[in-house]
């Protein structure tokens, strides 16, 4: 049923969307996204893939041709990264209102300027209103899993929203990782064929995409809402499903050696594996310190993050992206958000790290831990630092 | 729509918006809109057919004789058919306050 290989995570993402049996994948080529595209289109001009591979001249086209097919009834996959991200923008959010399920791959890379291939999640956050499910993968293997349970996860019929799954950039993109890879016959007994619940069809004409006016937006919007708020549970039921099927069991916020932690730092994609060094080092040293990851993005799971770190009294949140001239990174200022309504709560402190692919060693962690334990004494000194800004 | 749009709960809205039954835009009453309405003058106009052909809502309405008028309940007032008029005989006037 599954076999251990060794493989750059690209093309194991590829991989996944073949064994997902994609129909349709409408792409266009960007640094550090390539490697899967580019397989993908190898797989279908090899015929290994029965698929429509539709080459575009820009990203806008790419998401605008993924609603198309889409619209049609097709399982439709796409991948971008940052400044490809940014020319999808407008489109978007049409994808999300109009609840198609598109699967795309995002490998996180910062947004210019000035010019930076790097990693970071600068893209992400700046399309986090999109009104996509988002998730975040820490490795190859998570990268692969997540391929295949976000197309299930998006074409259930109480869901019915496209879903983004985020990989950092190349030091989760262009790495060769041991995975663990799934059958065909299993893949297709998990995800069945996908079936529109409208799609465009002369036989049955709907009209897709009309206006709405002010008596009809608000509830729109608030449909949309709902949707989104509700596709947690069958994410859940999804990522358990697939837990019993691999033993690889997935949690919204998951926890490293959070029990008995009084300071907890909170981490997102392949950062957390980092971070996981340096707890396992402080915990060595008597600090009792722990790691909360968070998997989800959208919906945010606002009670496991709650119950992941009750009982801490200091929590530092690590933002890979800024919101200049705001209150705090992205993270942080939702994470803030979920826990103001509480009576009781933890010190939350903010770090922005690893901008534009800025190297984070275990060391930085230390640091920022030991930083945060002395500024939560003497009290905040500004609403959140950029670590290891030189000046 | 089987009843007005401004009764509608988010929870009656089919998925994403889509509408299933055809000829929905009929109950958008843009003629509400207008703040100014097209008047032909019977002695200048050819009966062309110009002002029907360019109407981009397909207000205007042939009457028996072949002369031409708008739909009072789709006309925006936009002015098209007046601009594009051979004759000129399309004048438009402003709606009473």
């Amino acid at each position: 049923m599954a076999h251990r290989v060794g493989m750059e995570v690209s093309i194991a993402v590829s991989h996944a969307v073949q064994l997902a049996r994609a129909e349709a994948i409408a792409a266009y080529p960007i640094t550090p996204q390539t490697h899967i595209v580019e397989h993908l289109s190898s797989l279908v001009a090899n015929g290994d893939l029965d698929a429509e591979f539709i080459t575009v001249e820009s990203e806008h086209s790419a998401i605008s041709a993924c609603i198309g097919t889409s619209a049609a009834g097709a399982r439709t996959y796409t991948a971008t990264s940052s400044q490809g991200l940014a020319l999808m923008f407008e489109i978007l959010f049409i994808a999300s209102a109009m609840r198609f399920p598109i699967v795309m791959t995002v490998a996180n890379r910062a947004l210019s300027g000035p010019l930076n291939i790097w990693n970071d999640h600068s893209d992400i956050m700046a399309a986090r209103d999109i009104g996509w499910i988002q998730i975040f993968v820490e490795n190859g293997q998570e990268a692969f899993d997540h391929s295949i349970m976000a197309f299930k996860i998006a074409e259930n019929h109480k869901v019915l929203l496209p879903t983004i799954v985020n990989l950092d950039g190349f030091i989760l993109s262009h790495v060769v990782e041991a995975l663990e890879m799934l059958d065909q016959e299993t893949v297709d007994k998990f995800l069945p064929a996908y079936h529109p619940r409208f799609r465009l069809d002369t036989k049955e004409p709907v009209t897709m995409g009309a206006f709405a006016m002010p008596e009809m937006y608000t509830e729109m919007k608030m449909a949309h809402q709902m949707a989104l708020t509700n596709s947690y549970e069958h994410i859940l039921k999804v990522w358990a499903e697939y837990g019993k099927l691999t033993g690889r069991k997935y949690q919204p916020v998951e926890r490293y050696k959070t029990k008995g932690a009084k300071v907890l730092l909170l981490t997102m994609g392949c950062l957390s594996e980092v971070a996981e060094i340096a707890v396992d080092e402080l915990r060595e040293a008597g600090v009792p310190v722990g790691l909360v990851k968070l998997r989800l993005w959208r919906p945010f799971p606002f009670t496991d993050l709650r119950a992941a770190v009750a009982g801490a009294g200091l929590l530092i949140v690590c933002d890979r992206a800024l919101s200049l001239g705001g209150a705090a990174g992205p993270v942080l200022a939702e994470v803030r958000s979920a826990f103001y309504p509480l009576s009781s709560r933890p010190q939350i402190l903010g770090y922005t790290v690893g901008l534009g692919g800025r190297d984070i060693p275990p060391e930085a962690f230390k640091e920022i831990v030991a930083q945060a334990q002395m500024e939560a004494q003497k009290g905040p000194t500004q609403e959140y630092h950029i670590f290891g800004v030189r000046g | 729509m089987t009843k007005p749009m401004d009764q509608y709960t988010w929870q009656e809205i089919e998925i994403g918006g889509v509408l299933t039954e055809p000829g929905s835009a009929r109950e958008y009453r843009v003629g509400d809109w207008r703040s100014q309405h097209p008047v032909w003058t019977k002695s200048r106009c050819i009966r062309c057919g110009v002002c029907w052909t360019v109407c981009p809502e397909a207000a205007i309405m042939e009457e028996p004789e072949g002369y031409f008028d708008m739909n009072p309940t789709y006309c925006k007032g936009c002015g098209t058919c007046a601009r594009e008029c051979v004759t000129g005989c399309i004048s438009m006037i402003p709606e009473e306050e």
